[in-house]
C-alpha cells in the first residue's frame, strides 16, 4: 500500500495543513509588520531625545530650550513603586482566596466575578473613580492618588494571575502535605503557592508593565508637576501624562522629549517582560 | 524505634495498635463506594488491598486518614476503630489523625523546597526540634528510606532534582520521618521502574518492624510477595479476607480466586 503522495487521504490533508500554516505565517506576519512599524518609528524619533539630559534636567518650560525628564521618570517610577508595593500583598493574597476558597463559597464567587469585570473596566473610570473618593476630599491632585489609581489596575492583573498559577498545582501535591497533618494555611503557603512562585512574580512583573504605561487613570489623580517632587501629597510628573501633554504640544522639544519619553516607556516594560520570561522559564526549581 | 528520636507525638501506650473497620460506607455525593466494610488492619503486619480498578480500594485507604475530608459531598458513615476512638466522628481532629496515620501516594510528590527541607516540613508541624536534633531526625528517616547513601552530599538541592524512584523514598522518608504508626500506602510503586520497585518493597518489609502499613497495590505478585494479610474488594464490596497464604493459595471465594488467578480482571 502506498502511504504517500498518491494516497487521496493523505493529500487531502497535506492540502489542508498547508493552507493552515500559510494563513498562520501571514497572521504572524501581518502583526510583526506592525509591531516592527511602531518600534522602528519610535527609536528613529526618540533616539536622539535620549541624552544624559533626559535623565538629570526637568521638564522644560513652554518656550524655553533644551529640559528633560528626570521628574517624569522619578514621579513614574515613585508611583508605579508605591502601587506595586499596594498591589502585590492585596493582589497575592486575594488570590490565594479565590484559588482555597472559589469553589465552596458564593462570597470568592462573587468576587472573582468582580475581579474579571475589574480587569476589563476602562482605566479612565478608574481615575474618575479615585477622583471622585480622594481627589475631592483632599481638595488637590497628589502622587499617593495616582498610586492607588494604578493598584486599582494592578490587582485584578496579579489576582487573576495568582488564583491561575494556583489552580495549576496538582491536587496530589495539596493532599500530600494534608496527608503529613499540615493544616490548610499552611499546605496554601508553604506548599501550594511555592510550588508556582515563580508564575506569580511573573503575573506581578506584568502587571507593573501594565501600569507604567497607563495614562487615563493618572489624568485626574497625579495630574503633572512641571517640578520636581519627591512629595507624594502634590501633583507629581509623570511619563505616560507628560507624553500626552508634550506630544500635542507646539515646541519641538517637548514633541522630542515625548519622543524619548515613549522611547523609555517601551523598553522599560520589553525589560519588564524579559525579565518575567526569564524567571518563567526558571519555574519548578526547590 | 530509635529511642532518641521518640518524638512529641501522643502514641496510645496502651492502646491496641489495630484498626477496627466495622459497617464502613462511604459515598461520593449519591454514589456509594464503599458498602459495610468489616475487616481489622492488624498492629505491626502488612494487609494488602487489591482488586480491578474503582473497586474501593483506594477510597478505603483514604478513609482511614480522612483524606476524602477535603472534598465537599464525600462522607463515610460507620466506624473506624483506632485505639480507643472511632475517628470517622465529627469532633477528630484530623490533621493530628494525619499525623499518626501517614500516607504515601501512587505518584512521587515532592514538595517544591530542598531535600532537607522536605523532610523537615512535617516534623515542624508537630514537633520542636533544636538544628542538631532535625539533622539526626532527617538523617534517620533518610536511611529508613534507604535514600541517605544517595543524597547525603546534596540535601540542599531541590526535592524535584531526584530521579521518580528516588523522589518515592523521599516521600517515604517524608512520611516515616513524622513518627506515625501507621502507613498508608497508595500504590506507591506503580509510577516506578522494577528496581526501584524492589528497593521500596524491601524497604516494606523493613519497616512493619515499627509500623503497621497497609497498602494498595495492583500487582498480585507484589500483594504476595510483601503482605501479612490481604483483602480482595469489587465493586465496593469486600469480597474476601484473610491471611494472604491462605487467600492466594486456598481462596474460599470463587471470585477470589478467578481474579487471582487472572481469569477475570
Amino acid at each position: 500500500m502506498n502511504h504517500t503522495s498518491s494516497n487521496p487521504v493523505y493529500r487531502m490533508r497535506l492540502l489542508t495543513h498547508r493552507i493552515g500554516i500559510f494563513m498562520s505565517f501571514s497572521a504572524m506576519a501581518l502583526g510583526i509588520f506592525f509591531l516592527a512599524w511602531i518600534l522602528i518609528t519610535l527609536v528613529m524619533n526618540g533616539a536622539s531625545a535620549i541624552t544624559p539630559a533626559i535623565f538629570s534636567a526637568s521638564t522644560p518650560a513652554p518656550g524655553s530650550d533644551d529640559g528633560g525628564l528626570a521628574n517624569a521618570i522619578f514621579g513614574s517610577l515613585l508611583m508605579v513603586g508605591v502601587s506595586t508595593l499596594i498591589s502585590t500583598p492585596v493582589g497575592i493574597l486575594a488570590g490565594i482566596y479565590l484559588a482555597e476558597y472559589g469553589d465552596e463559597s458564593w462570597f470568592a464567587q462573587a468576587t472573582r466575578f468582580v475581579v474579571d469585570i475589574m480587569l476589563s473596566a476602562p482605566s479612565i473610570v478608574i481615575g474618575l473613580f479615585v477622583y471622585a473618593i480622594y481627589v475631592i476630599h483632599t481638595k488637590h491632585f497628589s502622587g499617593w492618588a495616582g498610586s492607588f489609581a494604578i493598584s486599582l489596575i494592578a490587582i485584578p492583573v496579579v489576582i487573576r494571575t495568582t488564583d491561575n498559577m494556583l489552580a495549576l498545582v496538582p491536587t496530589s501535591l495539596r493532599e500530600a502535605a494534608y496527608a503529613l497533618g499540615a493544616p490548610r494555611w499552611k499546605v496554601a503557603l508553604m506548599v501550594r503557592l511555592r510550588a508556582v512562585r515563580a508564575g506569580i512574580l511573573t503575573g506581578v512583573l506584568l502587571a507593573v508593565a501594565r501600569i507604567s504605561g497607563e495614562t487615563a487613570p493618572l489624568l485626574f489623580t497625579a495630574l503633572n508637576n512641571q517640578f520636581f517632587s519627591a512629595d507624594m501629597n502634590q501633583p507629581m510628573a509623570n511619563l505616560p501624562v507628560v507624553i500626552y501633554q508634550f506630544a500635542m504640544s507646539p515646541y519641538d522639544n517637548w514633541r522630542s522629549l515625548a519622543w524619548g519619553g515613549a522611547l523609555l516607556i517601551t523598553f522599560g516594560v520589553l525589560g519588564l517582560n524579559i525579565l518575567s520570561r526569564t524567571f518563567f522559564s526558571q519555574k519548578a526549581q526547590g | 524505634m530509635n529511642t532518641q528520636n521518640n518524638g512529641n507525638l501522643a502514641h496510645g501506650a496502651n492502646g491496641n495498635g489495630n484498626i477496627e473497620i466495622s459497617g464502613l460506607d462511604f459515598y461520593y455525593g449519591n454514589y456509594q463506594g464503599l458498602k459495610n466494610i468489616n475487616l481489622t488492619i492488624h498492629e505491626k503486619k502488612v494487609t494488602a488491598f487489591i482488586g480491578p480498578s474503582g473497586c474501593g480500594k483506594s477510597t478505603l485507604l483514604r478513609t482511614m486518614n480522612r483524606m476524602y475530608d477535603l472534598y465537599p459531598g464525600h462522607r463515610a458513615a460507620g466506624q473506624i476503630l483506632f485505639q480507643g476512638r472511632n475517628i470517622l466522628e465529627t469532633g477528630e481532629d484530623v490533621n493530628m489523625l494525619r499525623a499518626r496515620i501517614g500516607m504515601v501516594f501512587q505518584k512521587p510528590t515532592p514538595f517544591p523546597m530542598s531535600i532537607y527541607e522536605n523532610i523537615a516540613f512535617g516534623v515542624r508541624l508537630y514537633s520542636n526540634l533544636s538544628r542538631g536534633q532535625m539533622d539526626e531526625r532527617v538523617e534517620w528517616a533518610l536511611k529508613k528510606a534507604a535514600l541517605w547513601d544517595e543524597v547525603k552530599d546534596k540535601l540542599d538541592k531541590s526535592g524535584l532534582s531526584l530521579s521518580g524512584g528516588q523522589q518515592q523514598r523521599l516521600c517515604i522518608a517524608r512520611c516515616v520521618a513524622v513518627q506515625p504508626e501507621v502507613l498508608l500506602l497508595d500504590e506507591p510503586t506503580s509510577a516506578l521502574d522494577p528496581i526501584s520497585t524492589a528497593k521500596i518493597e524491601e524497604l516494606i518489609n523493613e519497616l512493619k518492624e515499627d509500623y503497621t502499613i497497609a497498602i494498595v497495590t495492583h500487582n498480585m505478585q507484589q500483594g504476595a510477595r510483601c503482605s501479612d494479610y490481604t483483602a480482595y474488594m469489587y465493586l465496593g464490596e469486600l469480597v474476601e479476607f484473610g491471611e494472604t497464604d491462605q487467600i492466594f493459595l486456598h481462596p474460599k471465594k470463587r471470585e477470589t480466586q478467578d481474579y487471582i488467578t487472572g481469569r477475570f480482571g
